[in-house]
């Protein structure tokens, strides 16, 4: 997954080395890695996804898109003295430049809102990641079982 | 030992609502008390009033969370199912009940479909806010609505399982995140008594 970003780097620099247009600085992808969401209970309202984040330059994942719910957020959850809290990140979620960025069980998660499929094992969930400087990336991600019978 | 055990938990219940910001006087006042567990009037998932009396003459392990939760809850949830299945028939002797700290969002019939995934004898309980309230700060359940920008709301709560024998004395909790076969053991103790 680490190659995903090289074709463009590849393309900029032709594009450089052509001088063809006036310099427009083109953002290398962000690479997205083991994406999945948890299956969750029937009549959940909500259900959370979690994926692995790097990105060329420092960059910050602003929002989150999907036609399988309601709405999609960025959120944090922490567990503190047996507390759960949970937080909806609205300055989004910052990626430093190189450095893989982990949303995972116990901690930040996208949260998928409203679902408007069933979240069971086998669907999918396709999101769309909107960043700052890099373009979009449209991902689709199986949902999982944890735990289990 | 047995004592000692048990101050600890005190301490470390006592520690959540503690570790929480807002916590008022008389928040400060029920925590001189150890006392876990009380009077509550709650509905279940079919529509029945429940109170702590009809948890009495069998040991009960009960915890509060809500349905628009994507982790903690569906957890506690699905490690519960596991646990009352590797119980096998003991598993009848056992109050297991899901208390909703939301009880806006959980009304009988949202958890009657959201339990539906989970083993059946597990018993979901809401009410009006007052009464949810009222049975949390019995049981000592720290638990606070925080809104979300945009409309929704989450609620920060205690994540163990509380353990009460068939008096209904508190006995011990089964830490959110601990090994699931400890739990286990956990039950198994509590229904030997
Ligand atoms: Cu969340």
């Amino acid at each position: 997954m680490k190659t995903l970003f090289l074709p463009i780097l590849a393309i900029g620099a032709l594009a450089g080395a052509a001088q063809a247009a006036p310099p427009v600085r083109v953002a290398a992808k962000v690479a997205v890695e083991g994406a999945w969401c948890r299956a969750a209970p029937k009549g959940a309202p909500a259900g959370g996804c979690y994926l692995t984040l790097t990105a060329v330059a420092a960059d910050q994942l602003v929002s989150v898109e999907t036609p399988a719910a309601a709405r999609a957020e960025i959120h944090t959850m922490s567990m503190d003295g047996g507390v759960m809290r949970m937080r909806k990140l609205s300055e989004g979620l910052a990626l430093p430049a190189g450095q893989a960025v982990a949303l995972k069980p116990g901690a930040e998660h996208l949260m998928v809102i409203g679902p408007k499929i069933d979240l069971v094992a086998g669907a999918s969930v396709p999101l769309t990641l909107r960043f700052k400087f890099a373009p979009p990336v449209a991902i689709n991600v199986p949902v999982k079982a944890v735990g289990g019978k | 030992m047995r004592s000692l055990r048990k101050f600890v938990l005190a301490a470390l219940i006592s520690a959540a609502p503690l570790a929480a910001c807002d916590r008022t006087a008389e928040h400060a006042k029920a925590n001189a008390s150890a006392k876990v567990g009380g009077p509550f009037q709650l509905v279940d998932q079919n529509g029945r009033a429940v109170t702590e009396k009809d948890l009495l003459g069998k040991p009960t392990a009960i915890f509060f969370g809500f349905t628009f939760c994507p982790e903690v809850c569906p957890t506690t949830l699905t490690e519960m199912t596991g646990w009352l299945r590797d119980l096998g028939p003991d598993a009848d002797k056992l109050n297991v009940v899901f208390v909703s700290v939301d009880p806006e969002r959980d009304t009988p019939e949202q958890l009657k479909l959201y339990l539906s995934n989970f083993d059946h004898r597990i018993r979901g309980l809401t009410g009006t806010t007052a009464q949810t309230d009222a049975a949390a700060k019995a049981y000592r359940v720290y638990h606070r609505k925080v809104p979300i920008e945009g409309g929704e709301y989450t609620v920060d709560h205690s994540s163990a399982v509380y353990l009460f024998d068939a008096k209904g004395q508190f006995v011990e909790p089964i830490g959110y995140g601990s090994p699931p076969e400890r739990g286990l053991a956990q039950l198994k103790a509590l229904l030997k008594g």
